[in-house]
């Protein structure tokens, strides 16, 4: 009985030791599980969620129970995503409303080159140097609009995307209401 | 017994698919019209994209005279094709025109007015002695013509027939089963022109380098059958080449439904054909390949059925690619009812077109105007009672209802754990459901969102890269800063000057110091800046206009000071 109980308890020890070891030796910087919600949002970085950006949100998400419908960019399948990979329910969005894509456009007559706009992407999807004329890379804005209030004489405007064969997508078959109905 | 007759008289064993359907053929509308040439259109419009891959880049410019056959547009990568001139002309615009594409959309057209005079510009060489070429130089022959599948998918061909030298082709297989409701273009191919089929297949032999060739056709098309075999005979083919009826059955024109008919096997999932040896070509491209390789001749044109009861003279037509649908229309004698449905392409695999002025493409085979009576709205759908139905029928052996399901529930991750890519969208499920599920339509949303996630997942985590980099560059050039700023107060703690607590200010006093230095050194020696004295009006003016030039400038420095 006597050597059942040491041995449990050496062993206990053993792994007890092992255990503790391994959590400091095997530290990870950051939050796993943050860093995967984070992988689902759409990196717009527009902090339109309430926090200055994609990595913060997640990691609001994750520590502090954060509600999952807030990323407006990411819309419907974003929360989806998020409360399939968390196990939580799925709820409406904040904004019912998905945006349409958009990328902002300088107005070159107008621009007076003070590089504000460059400093507020978060993407560096702007080009241009003091006093110089400044535009937006298309390929690599994220429609975020961080850049629209900095401009002092309001010369950056947000184009919607131009629907494209491309890129068209069959609608969701909206008949099912009826189904739904019935 | 039917079966069997086919197998004693072809010495063939025949395979079944899983599930099919029989539906009315409808065939009987246009499969007696002989092909007609179409007119030649006012305007031609040639999209850039008709095929699967990249749109292709225009070699013209507006204003340009372009000839019969001439290249106009230029493939772009690999997977792509070119586009010819299908007429001569003026190119008129190269702009947005609605093409026909179940969205409605426009896309880049060229667009061409004819002359009417239909001059060639300079063709290729004839290559009659294809089998003294490499079949590289033949393929390239088959590329520079732009042909590609025409059985509706408009894949690159020069692609589809190299398969890489890994796999083992050992059958090619042509399609002719036409199997899908109305449409009688390849009948009449077949029934007229079995020769330049046979042309094709011969070539495609050569440069496969495969042991046997079947040319699958549904047994509603005797006609078509009977041609075929009476070219065979006359041909030296005959060895390796099969004409093989095939039962009717929906959709046994299915690339994986017709292999496994003609020869049992099954393409696997997610996979092509030639990983199990074996190419599939429609005849219609069979024939599209004999034109490039013996006559130089770029798909420039094909065979387009006109049917439907809402048509008053159902027809086929012979018709250059670009012609717009509405001009087709016209010779067809016009719509009976205004109330038609407009199809492009079958009933079961079509869509709808709203814009008959859309124009023919390389993968177009039908427009179909429906009369209401044919084709009525279908009843409000009710929910899935779960009766498998829809599973007995699909030839892909799916699970239709689980794939609704999920589809439904907008779970693109499960749905794709049901093979939702392995479904051909050919209709069988949706037409036996019996709560009238519009169930296709929702494999097709399933399908384009589940890309469109694809990419717009790959967008952010390219986004994420570059704002990472933006971060880490801007703490770069912060910790820069700050080391400078550590360096200068160092520096000026050494001098022992007392505004050490501020090194700007210090650096600036410094300065300021020098310049004084140098002023009072120069003073001694009595040098003095001569050029502010005496000034006239106009120099102060300008002197003025400078300092207000500059003072924005400095505001700003000062602003970036802070
Ligand atoms: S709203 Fe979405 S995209 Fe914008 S910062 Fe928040 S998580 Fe990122
Ligand atoms: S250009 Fe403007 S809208 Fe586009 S990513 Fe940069 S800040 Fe956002
Ligand atoms: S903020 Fe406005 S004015 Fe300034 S550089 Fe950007 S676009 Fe030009
Ligand atoms: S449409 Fe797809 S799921 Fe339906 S029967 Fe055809 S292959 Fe099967
Ligand atoms: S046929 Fe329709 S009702 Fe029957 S199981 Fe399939 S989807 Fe459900």
């Amino acid at each position: 009985m006597l050597v059942a109980i040491l041995a449990i308890t050496a062993l206990a020890t053993v792994f007890g030791l092992l255990l503790g070891y391994s959590a400091q030796r095997f530290h990870v910087e950051g939050d796993p599980i943050a860093d995967q919600v984070e992988a689902l949002l759409p990196q717009t970085q527009c902090g339109q969620c309430g926090y200055p950006g994609c990595k913060p949100y997640a990691e609001a998400i994750v520590k502090e129970d954060e509600a999952i419908n807030k990323c407006v960019p990411g819309g419907e399948a974003t929360m989806l995503a998020i409360a399939d990979l968390l196990g939580r329910e799925p709820m409406a969005l904040a904004e019912d409303a998905e945006k349409p894509k958009a990328v902002a456009v300088i107005d070159e007559q107008e621009c007076i080159g003070c590089t504000l706009c460059l400093q507020a992407c978060p993407v560096d999807a702007i080009v241009g140097a003091a006093k110089q004329l400044h535009s937006v890379i298309a390929s690599e804005c994220t429609g975020c609009e961080l850049c629209l209030k900095p401009c002092p004489v309001e010369c950056i405007h947000m184009v919607p995307i131009e629907e494209e064969v491309t890129h068209w997508k069959w609608p969701y078959p909206v008949r099912e209401s009826l189904a739904d109905a019935a | 017994m039917h079966s069997a007759r086919i197998r004693t008289q072809l010495r063939r064993p025949l395979w079944r698919f899983h599930g099919g359907l029989h539906i009315p053929d409808e065939k009987g509308l246009s499969r007696n019209a002989c092909i007609q040439d179409a007119k030649l259109p006012k305007q031609l419009i040639l999209p850039l994209q008709q095929h699967i891959g990249a749109a292709a880049k225009p070699l013209v410019q507006v204003g340009e005279q372009v000839y019969t056959g001439q290249k106009i547009a230029e493939a772009q990568g690999y997977v792509s094709a070119p586009v010819h001139a299908s007429s001569s002309g003026t190119v008129v615009a190269i702009e947005k025109h609605p093409i026909p594409h179940p969205s409605g959309l426009s896309a880049p057209c060229i667009c061409i007015e004819t002359d009417g005079k239909d001059t060639w510009g300079e063709r290729p060489p004839e290559l009659l002695d294809y089998r003294n070429l490499d079949p590289s130089e033949i393929r390239a022959r088959i590329r520079w013509a732009g042909v590609v599948g025409m059985g509706g998918a408009a894949f690159p061909t020069s692609v589809k027939l190299n398969p890489g030298s890994d796999q083992n082709i050992h059958t090619l297989i042509v399609n002719g089963a036409e199997c899908e409701p109305y449409i009688t273009c390849d009948d009449r191919l077949m029934r007229e022109q079995a020769g330049r089929i046979l042309q094709g297949v011969r070539i495609l032999r050569y440069l496969l380098d495969v042991k046997r060739c079947l040319i699958g056709v549904e047994d509603n098309k005797p006609e078509a059958l009977e041609a075929l075999r009476l070219a065979l005979a006359e041909s030296d083919l005959k060895g390796h080449t099969e004409i093989v009826s095939i039962p009717t059955l929906y959709p046994s024109g299915g690339e994986k439904q017709l292999i496994k008919i003609l020869t049992g096997k099954e393409v696997p999932s997610h996979g092509i054909p030639a990983q199990i040896g074996i190419v599939c070509q429609n005849v219609g491209t069979v024939a599209a390949i004999a034109d490039a390789v013996l006559e130089g001749k770029p798909l420039i044109s094909r065979i387009v059925t006109l049917t439907g009861r809402g048509i008053a003279q159902p027809q086929n037509f012979s018709v250059r690619i670009g012609t717009p649908f509405s001009d087709l229309l016209e010779q067809a004698g016009g719509l009976r009812s205004e109330g038609a449905k407009l199809i492009i392409g079958g009933p079961m695999m079509g869509f709808v077109i709203q814009d008959p002025r859309v124009p023919v493409t390389k993968a177009t085979n039908c427009l179909l105007a429906l009369t209401p009576e044919e084709s009525p709205d279908p009843d409000p759908p009710r929910p899935c009672i779960r009766c498998g139905a829809c599973m007995a029928v699909c030839p892909m052996n799916l699970l239709p209802q689980q794939l609704y399901w999920y589809a439904r529930a907008k779970d693109l991750d499960k749905v794709q754990d049901y093979h939702l890519f392995d479904c051909i969208e050919c209709g069988c499920c949706a037409l036996v459901c019996p709560s009238h599920i519009p169930l296709v339509h929702y494999y097709r949303y399933a399908k384009t969102e589940s890309w469109a996630r694809e990419q717009e997942k790959r967008k952010a985590e390219h986004a994420r890269r570059r704002h990472e980099a933006k971060e880490a560059r801007l703490a770069k050039l912060e910790a820069e800063r700050k080391a400078k700023l550590r360096k200068k107060k160092a520096a000026l703690a050494k001098q022992g000057t007392g505004a050490a607590e501020d090194p700007k200010k210090a650096a600036i006093e410094a300065a300021k110091r020098r310049v004084a230095e140098k002023k009072a050194a120069r003073a001694k020696q009595g040098v003095v800046p001569k050029n502010t004295r005496n000034l006239n009006p106009a120099q102060q003016r300008q002197i003025e206009a400078a300092e207000a030039r500059r003072q924005p400038m400095r505001s700003e420095t000062q602003r970036e000071r802070e």
